[in-house]
């Protein structure tokens, strides 16, 4: 088989199994792990090393997209929540998570910290969780704090698998997870230097899969991917190289990407960045979940549902596109998303101030027509190259 | 129904020839509307003159530390409220929304923004320019909120992380080792919080001061708790969505100074004559509901009113609890110790009343129920406030499988008339009670 072909089945498994709402590589690891559990996560980031550590599956919760179609969560939600949030809940009513032993939610917004109250009252028997990440991050009390909240949630994941979590557990977890999220950043690093190489969906595509497959597994696929995409026979083409940002929990359709990428190079974007949300190594030294907690702070991206002072989004925002030598940005914020849809307002007015071109976007997981998108996007584009020329 | 409750019904009835107090009726609102004027007229004062003034909100105020430094509050939460009671709200919204904000997000979000954005002038007075403005993570949009004063004024912003309630499970218990590593975070954050105010007024920290404000907590804690409580006698003397507001006003406006609690004993005086006299919030009480969420304030009048013309009244709001800033089942402020003791309550607070409080509340509704012979919820999702209505649909359906405890789901907003659909709210209302109508003529049969 050519590389080629190789790639494209390689990048068609990926897809299948993110757009598959029955969880087969979730089923696949049960079906050869008899007494193993699975821990749901919702967006945006959780260190999944501490249930890796456990002999857990950890696997990220980030709604049903198109696939799903709701029909019980409207009944246990007010309408005006976004639809993560519900069809996530949905995939759980309908059944298709019924593996799960433990969920964990965070507060990252209102709806998602109280869509635990429902998921508790609707799965007495699952361990529903709030996992308080802090939002005063510069308090000289909160690293302690975090590695308090890890030790907590630790217990329990400890209780469920029925195994208890010892430091040399946790630092192979997080070695495996490092090479991980290097992975991750190298294919970053090939949509920035070299993005013809690599498609905004494809890249979609490749690290979405991180959440939904023994990571072991997905580092092989990382591995094999990215030296599949190097040896690609592509040629650049005039392309304007914009950043997306919007997508940290509530992902655009795939459809969507396409509509951005025909017209567009998206040579970085916040898309699942809480698979991305440790920036560097964690250290394998010393004591393995005090440096869970200090990378959480200190080794990490930004994003509109963590407050931290050393980090304001906007400069945060700003420093993504030069680093990445966009052009522009699509400042987009998922339908119903409060924290998205006020961070818009700021990045915008950043934007217009730095005198950086940005087009506003909202989505929701669950559209199915984009002409409107195509046509704002590819004017939007049109009238850089225009401009650029 | 308990003995007490039994009592409670008929206390009133004994003593109803001897004259009434006629100073008492009406008292509380006019105490009320004399307060609010007074916190505004401070505000507006303090701006005048440069005293700094903090933005802050009804959950997670720190109203403790701020009055111990005599530094002025000002509540985004209340002051956009009023522009709704006032029929306001709409300009302060479209100012936002030209300004980009959009229209799913929080409507007392971009009422404060609007007001910002047109100079501050607000119909009850003037907004200051806010000096320090303080966040809990008791509703995560307090910090998207805050960071907005942050880049209109450069004030610094304070975020109280308050973990609250965990999950299946959990629940606060001084022996619980989570609970105790929740209040070093928390102790270690106020102390953070002391220093920035000794920083910003120039004045150093008064241990002795923040004893009396906290001692005025624990008084005005216990009265809140017994108005709230004067509602079990039938018929119920107030309306906790309409009078429940200004108790909760005063409750945040005053938390911590003696005019709060002065206050709460006019009220409980007013109530128990009323009680005494057989006078109820409305003038035939038929059906006793627990509300769950605020009402729609943009339509204040015609919300209750919807309820009122059935003789349905309010007799207690789960808003009393987390909106009144968490104190509706008291406080109790351990003063030799004060700042390790303000953060253990206001931990519990934050679990049991504004977060579990508001998302896993199914219990204590269910004790409301039968504690205040409530014949049914009213659950009412605004779009304004994630926080509050994100699992309301869930809840109603717990309780009427549950406890088959009737339930009413409508939604609106806080401030937004335009998301009031009066015929689509009134056929669901005047649904809910004839069912409750026809289930309490079969009860009787």
């Amino acid at each position: 088989m050519s590389a080629q072909a190789q790639l494209s089945e390689l990048l068609d498994g990926c897809r299948a199994l993110i757009e598959d709402p029955e969880f087969p590589a979730v089923r696949r690891w049960l079906e050869a792990n008899r007494d193993g559990r699975v821990l749901g996560h919702f967006q945006v980031y959780f260190p999944e090393e501490i249930a890796h550590a456990a002999g857990m599956l950890p696997i990220k919760i980030a709604g049903g997209g198109t696939r799903v179609q709701i029909r019980q969560a409207d009944a246990r939600i007010a309408a005006f929540v976004c639809s993560i949030i519900r069809s996530s809940l949905e995939l759980g009513l309908s059944g298709r998570l019924d593996f799960l032993s433990m969920f964990v939610t965070h507060p990252i917004c209102d709806a998602a910290r109280n869509s635990c109250g429902v998921w508790a009252r609707n799965y007495p028997t699952m361990r529903c969780q709030v996992l308080y990440f802090p939002h005063n991050a510069r308090s000289a009390h909160a690293v302690p704090y975090l590695r308090d909240e890890y030790e907590r949630i630790a217990h329990i994941v400890e209780e469920i698998a029925g195994r208890r979590i010892t430091d040399e557990a946790l630092r192979a977890s997080i070695a495996l997870f490092n090479e991980n999220r290097a992975l991750l950043r190298e294919l970053y690093r090939m949509k920035r230097e070299t993005p013809w190489l690599v498609t905004s969906v494809e890249a979609h595509i490749l690290a979405r899969a991180a959440g939904l497959m023994p990571r072991e597994e997905h580092n092989a696929l990382m591995r094999r991917a990215l030296e599949l995409l190097a040896e690609r026979d592509a040629k650049p083409q005039d392309k304007v190289r914009v950043v997306f940002e919007g997508g940290f929990c509530e992902q655009p359709p795939l459809d969507m990407l396409a509509v951005i990428q025909d017209a567009c190079y998206v040579v970085d974007d916040d898309l699942l960045i809480g698979l991305r949300w440790l920036t560097d190594d964690v250290p394998t030294e010393g004591d393995p979940m005090t440096e869970l907690a200090r990378a959480y702070f200190d080794r990490s991206s930004y994003s509109p549902v963590q407050r931290d002072p050393s980090k304001p989004k906007e400069r945060m925002l700003i420093e993504r596109i030069q680093s990445a030598k966009a052009d522009a940005a699509i400042v987009a914020a998922a339908k119903m998303c409060e924290p998205g849809l006020e961070e818009q307002v700021a990045y915008s007015r950043a934007l217009d101030e730095a005198r950086i071109p940005h087009l506003v976007l909202e989505f929701e997981e669950k559209m199915t027509v984009f002409e409107q998108v195509r046509m704002e996007v590819e004017t939007f584009a049109e009238s850089l190259l225009f401009e650029f020329a | 129904m308990t003995e007490a409750d039994a009592s409670t019904r008929t206390a009133a009835s004994g003593d109803r020839a001897a004259a009434p107090h006629a100073e008492l009726i009406g008292a509380t609102r006019s105490e009320s509307h004399r307060l609010i004027e007074s916190w505004w007229q401070e505000l507006t004062e303090s701006e005048q003159s440069g005293r700094p003034v903090a933005n802050v909100f009804v959950m997670g105020s720190l109203a403790e530390i701020l009055r111990s430094f005599d530094i002025p509050m000002s509540f985004p939460e209340i002051t956009g409220l009023q522009t709704a009671v006032r029929g306001r709200s709409m300009e302060y919204l479209l100012a936002a929304e030209d300004y980009g904000y959009s229209p799913d997000i929080c409507g007392y979000v971009k009422v404060d923004v609007g007001l910002h954005l047109t100079g501050r002038e607000h119909p009850n007075g003037r907004l200051p320019e806010p000096a320090l403005a303080i966040a809990a993570n008791t509703c995560t949009t307090y910090i998207k909120w805050a960071e907005i004063w942050e880049r209109m004024y450069g004030c610094p912003v304070f975020v109280l992380d308050l973990p609250g309630w965990r999950g299946s499970g959990s629940g606060p218990g001084a022996e619980d080792e989570t609970f105790r590593n929740d209040v070093r975070y928390v102790e270690g954050q106020l102390r953070e919080l002391i220093a920035l105010c000794e920083e910003l007024t120039g004045k150093p920290f008064d241990v002795d001061r923040l004893r009396e404000v906290m001692g005025e907590v624990n008084l005005l804690a216990g009265l809140y708790r017994d108005v709230i409580a004067e509602n079990k006698h039938h018929p119920a003397p107030f309306n906790a969505m309409l009078d429940g507001i200004n108790y909760m006003g005063i409750a945040n406006a005053y938390r911590g100074h003696p005019e709060g609690s002065r206050f709460m004993r006019v009220a409980l005086a007013e109530l128990r004559e009323r009680v005494r006299l057989g006078m109820g919030a409305i003038p035939e009480e038929k059906f006793r509901l627990l509300g769950v969420g605020p009402a729609c304030y943009a339509q204040f009048r015609r919300f209750l009113e919807l309820f009122a013309e059935w003789g349905g009244v309010f007799v207690h709001s789960e808003y009393m609890g987390y909106a009144g800033g968490g104190i509706d089942e008291g406080i109790e402020y351990d003063l030799d110790r004060p700042v390790e003791s303000l953060a253990e309550q206001i931990l519990l607070t934050s679990v049991r009343r504004m977060s579990g409080g508001i998302f896993f509340s199914q219990e204590w509704q269910a004790e409301v129920v039968r504690e205040w012979d409530i014949d049914g919820i009213c659950f009412h999702g605004v779009k304004s406030c994630r926080t509050v209505s994100t699992g309301q649909p869930d809840v109603r359906e717990w309780q009427m499988r549950n406890h088959d405890t009737p339930g009413l789901f409508i939604q609106s907003d806080l401030v937004d008339g335009r998301l009031w659909s009066e015929a689509q709210i009134k056929n669901r209302i005047d649904a809910f009670f004839e069912a409750l109508a026809s289930r309490k003529a079969a009860l009787r049969r």
